[in-house]
C-alpha cells in the first residue's frame, strides 16, 4: 500500500512538472477613438471587433475602451471579458460581448479631446494584469492627439513583449495639404512604441485584418 | 636564400638551374630507399588496418547473420507449433463433439437394431395351417357313394366343411401376410435413422482425417524448420518480408484512423477539460483525446491476448482459463463503455461545432437563419465514434505481426549494411595501397635520369664482372623488397578472416 502511494505521489509530480505555467493566451485591448472628428468611424470598429471575436479562442482576453479627455481610466473601459475554458460558454459570453459594444456604439457621444496616450498606459496596465501571453494594443484612431489643458502625459510607454497596431489611421484635411504631417504623426507613435520596447504596426485596409496576428 | 639568389650561384642563370636540377635529382635518389619505405609503409598502415576493420566487421555481420537466422527459426517454430497447436485444438474438440454424443448415438443405434431384429422375427411367422384331420376328411370325400342319401348327405357336409376349412385357411393365411407387410412397412423409418447416424458418424471420421492430413502437413513443416535448413529459412525470411510489408500497411491504415478518432474528440474534450491549459507544448483536451485512443487500443491489445489471438503478453496467455475469461469481460466492458464516450463526445463535437457556425453567422452581419439540421450527419459522427474504437481493438493483430516480422528485416537490414561497409573499407584500404604505389612511380618518375644512370652504371659493372642481362635485376631492389613484404603481410592475413 506503501509502495502504491509512492508511486502515485511520484506520478502527480510528474504531471504537475510537466503542465507549463507559461501563458500561452491572447491578450487584445482595443481602443476606440470617440473624438468628434472619428467618432463616425465606429461602426467600422464594430466589424474589427466581431472579427477579432471571430478568432479569439477560449482563455483569452478581450477589453474595448474608449478614448476621450481622459483615457487613462477604468470607467473607459466599455466592455471586457476572459473567455471561460468551456468553448460553449465561451461562444455566449462572445454574443453577449458582441451586444455590450453594439450598445455602446449606438449611444457614444464624441469626445472634445483625444487622449491616445492615457489610453495606452490603460491597456498596458490592465494587460499586465490579465498576464496574457501575447498582448496586443489596437488603436482605431486617426493617431491626431490632443490632450486637454493640464493633462500630462510626458511619461514612456513599458511595452516590452507588446504589439502596437493602429487601425484605420485615416488622413485628416491637413494630410491631404501636406502628407508629411500624417507621416510625421505615425512616425512619432512608432517611435514611442519602439522606444518602450514594443513592436509597431498599422493596418488600414480593414480587409487584411488576419496581419493583426500574424506576429 | 631567395630565389634570385639562387640563380645566381653562377654568373649564368641557366648554369645555376642546371645545377640545382642536378643537385635536387641527387638528393631524390639518394632519399629514394627511405621515401619508398617510408610510403609503403604508410599505405601498408591503411591498408591493414582497413582489412583489420573489415574482417571484424564482416565477423559482427556473420554474427549478426546467425542470430538473425536464430531468431527467425525461433519465431517460425513457434508459429508452426501455434498452428498444429491449434489444428489438434479443433480436431480435440471434434473429437469431444462427436464422442460426447457417441454414448447416446450407441445407445439409440442399439434399440433400433433389437427393434429391427424383433420386427424381423414377426415378419418372419408362418401362416397358420390346417387342421391335421384335414388329410383324413378329404381322403373321406373321395370315397365314392353308391347311391345312399345318408352317405351322400355326409359326404356333402363333409365337403361344404371342407370347403369352409379352405376360405378361412386362406383368410387367415391373407391377414397373417398383410400384418407382416405392415412390420415390414414400419421398419423403414428405422432403416433411415440408422443409415442417418451411420453418416453422421462417417462424416466425423472423414472431418478427423482431414484435419489429421492438415496437422501432418504442418508438422513435415515444422520438422523441417527444426531441422535449420536453408530451404525454411528462405522460406521463413520471405515470409517475414511479406508479413513486414503488410503489417506495415495495415498499421498505416490504422493510424489515418487512430487521427479521425482524434479528430472527433478533440474538440468535445476541451468542453471537458478546458480548452486554455497546456501540458508541455501541447492542449490538455488534445493530451486527453489522445489518451483516450491510447487506453482502447491498450484494452484492444489486452482483449486480443485474452483471447489468445496475439501473444505480445505472456503472462495474458499463460492465465487460467476463468480468469481470462474475466479479463475478456472486463476489457470488453471498458472498450465499450469507452466507445460510448466517443460516441458521446461525437455528439457533443456536433452540436459545438454547430454552435459555433451560428455565432460566426451572428458575428458576420448574417440574417440568424432557424437553422435545422439534418441529424444524419449526427448519427454518423455518433456511430463512428462508437466503432472506431473497436475497430482499432484489431490493431493488436498487425502489430504483432510487424513487431514479430520488425526482427527479421531489421535484422537482415543490419546484416546488408555491415556487408556494405565491409566492402567500402577493403576498398578504401586497396586503393590506400595502390596510392602508395602511384606515389612511388610518381617519384621514380620524376627522378629518372638518376634512375637510368644507375642502371647504366650497374650494366657496365655486371659486363666487368661477367653477370649476363637476363640475369640482372629489372628495378632496384628496394621497390622488390617492400612489395615482397605488403604479399607477405597479406598471406599472414589472409586466414584472420
Amino acid at each position: 500500500m506503501k509502495k502504491f502511494f509512492a508511486i502515485a505521489i511520484v506520478f502527480c509530480i510528474l504531471i504537475a512538472g510537466c503542465t507549463d505555467t507559461k501563458s500561452r493566451s491572447t491578450g487584445v485591448y482595443m481602443l476606440l477613438d470617440t473624438s468628434g472628428t472619428y467618432a463616425v468611424e465606429l461602426t467600422k470598429a464594430q466589424k474589427i471587433l466581431n472579427y477579432l471575436l471571430g478568432v479569439l479562442a477560449p482563455g483569452d482576453t478581450l477589453a474595448v475602451a474608449r478614448i476621450d479627455t481622459g483615457s487613462f481610466s477604468e470607467k473607459d473601459i466599455v466592455a471586457k471579458i476572459t473567455f471561460d475554458d468551456r468553448p460553449s460558454v465561451a461562444n455566449n459570453q462572445k454574443r453577449a460581448f458582441m451586444n455590450q459594444v453594439d450598445t455602446f456604439v449606438r449611444s457614444v457621444k464624441g469626445s472634445p479631446y483625444t487622449d491616445i496616450s492615457g489610453g495606452i498606459l490603460q491597456a498596458i496596465e490592465y494587460l499586465n494584469e490579465a498576464g496574457s501571453g501575447k498582448k496586443y494594443i489596437l488603436i482605431f484612431s486617426d493617431l491626431k492627439e490632443e490632450l486637454a489643458k493640464g493633462y500630462k502625459r510626458d511619461l514612456p510607454f513599458q511595452l516590452p513583449d507588446f504589439n502596437v497596431i493602429a487601425l484605420n489611421v485615416t488622413k485628416l484635411r491637413g494630410d491631404n495639404i501636406d502628407p508629411k504631417e500624417y507621416m510625421a504623426r505615425v512616425e512619432d507613435w512608432r517611435g514611442k512604441v519602439e522606444k518602450g520596447g514594443g513592436d509597431w504596426g498599422m493596418i488600414n485596409d480593414l480587409e487584411r485584418l488576419d496581419n493583426i496576428f500574424s506576429n | 636564400m631567395t630565389f634570385t639568389n639562387m640563380l645566381n650561384i653562377t654568373s649564368s642563370p641557366a648554369l645555376s638551374v642546371l645545377i640545382w636540377i642536378v643537385l635536387l635529382l641527387l638528393a631524390l635518389y639518394f632519399a629514394r630507399r627511405p621515401f619508398h619505405r617510408a610510403v609503403m609503409s604508410f599505405s601498408k598502415i591503411i591498408q591493414n588496418a582497413l582489412r583489420f576493420t573489415a574482417a571484424s566487421v564482416l565477423s559482427a555481420e556473420k554474427r549478426l547473420v546467425k542470430r538473425n537466422r536464430e531468431v527467425m527459426m525461433a519465431a517460425g517454430l513457434e508459429n508452426a507449433e501455434r498452428i498444429v497447436e491449434r489444428e489438434f485444438d479443433r480436431i480435440s474438440a471434434a473429437v469431444t463433439r462427436d464422442l460426447e454424443g457417441y454414448p447416446n448415438v450407441h445407445r439409440q443405434l442399439s434399440e433400433l437394431i433389437t427393434k429391427l431384429d424383433e420386427d424381423y422375427n414377426s415378419s418372419a411367422d408362418v401362416p397358420p395351417s390346417l387342421p391335421n384331420w384335414m388329410p383324413i376328411i378329404e381322403s373321406i370325400a373321395k370315397i365314392k357313394h353308391t347311391g345312399d342319401s345318408m352317405v351322400a348327405n355326409m359326404l356333402a357336409e363333409i365337403n361344404r366343411s371342407l370347403t369352409e376349412q379352405n376360405r378361412k385357411a386362406i383368410e387367415d393365411y391373407r391377414n397373417s401376410t398383410a400384418a407382416r407387410h405392415s412390420i415390414l412397412s414400419k421398419m423403414m423409418p428405422f432403416w433411415r435413422k440408422v443409415e442417418k447416424f451411420l453418416d453422421r458418424i462417417d462424416r466425423s471420421i472423414i472431418s478427423i482425417k482431414k484435419r489429421s492430413k492438415t496437422v501432418d502437413r504442418y508438422m513435415d513443416e515444422y520438422e523441417k524448420i527444426r531441422s535449420g535448413s536453408d530451404k525454411a529459412a528462405r522460406a521463413l525470411s520471405t515470409s517475414a518480408m511479406t508479413q513486414f510489408a503488410i503489417a506495415g500497411l495495415v498499421l498505416l491504415i490504422a493510424i489515418g484512423g487512430a487521427i479521425i478518432n482524434f479528430n472527433l474528440i478533440a474538440l468535445p474534450m476541451s468542453e471537458m477539460v478546458g480548452g486554455a491549459s497546456y501540458i508541455g507544448s501541447f492542449k490538455t483536451s488534445d493530451v486527453a483525446g489522445l489518451v483516450i485512443i491510447l487506453v482502447e487500443l491498450t484494452m484492444g491489445l489486452f482483449l486480443m491476448e485474452s483471447l489468445r489471438i496475439t501473444r505480445l503478453f505472456p503472462i495474458i496467455g499463460a492465465m487460467d482459463d476463468k480468469m481470462r475469461h474475466r479479463m475478456i469481460i472486463v476489457t470488453f466492458t471498458l472498450l465499450a463503455i469507452l466507445a460510448g464516450v466517443e460516441s458521446a463526445l461525437a455528439f457533443m463535437r456536433d452540436r459545438i461545432a454547430h454552435d459555433m457556425e451560428a455565432l460566426r453567422q451572428t458575428l458576420a452581419g448574417a440574417e440568424q437563419i432557424a437553422l435545422n439540421p439534418s441529424v444524419i450527419p449526427t448519427v454518423g459522427q455518433m456511430v463512428m465514434g462508437f466503432i472506431l474504437p473497436f475497430a482499432l481493438a484489431f490493431v493488436a493483430i498487425p502489430l504483432e505481426m510487424f513487431v514479430a516480422s520488425s526482427r527479421t528485416v531489421l535484422g537482415a537490414l543490419a546484416a546488408w549494411l555491415l556487408r556494405m561497409l565491409a566492402f567500402l573499407l577493403r576498398l578504401l584500404g586497396n586503393v590506400g595501397f595502390y596510392a602508395g604505389r602511384f606515389i612511388i612511380n610518381v617519384y621514380d618518375l620524376a627522378i629518372f635520369p638518376t634512375i637510368w644512370l644507375e642502371g647504366v652504371i650497374l650494366g657496365s659493372r655486371a659486363k666487368k664482372a661477367g653477370i649476363s642481362e637476363a640475369e640482372r635485376p629489372d628495378d632496384s631492389p628496394l621497390v622488390e623488397e617492400a612489395v615482397d613484404a605488403y604479399e607477405g603481410t597479406l598471406k599472414i592475413k589472409e586466414p584472420q578472416e
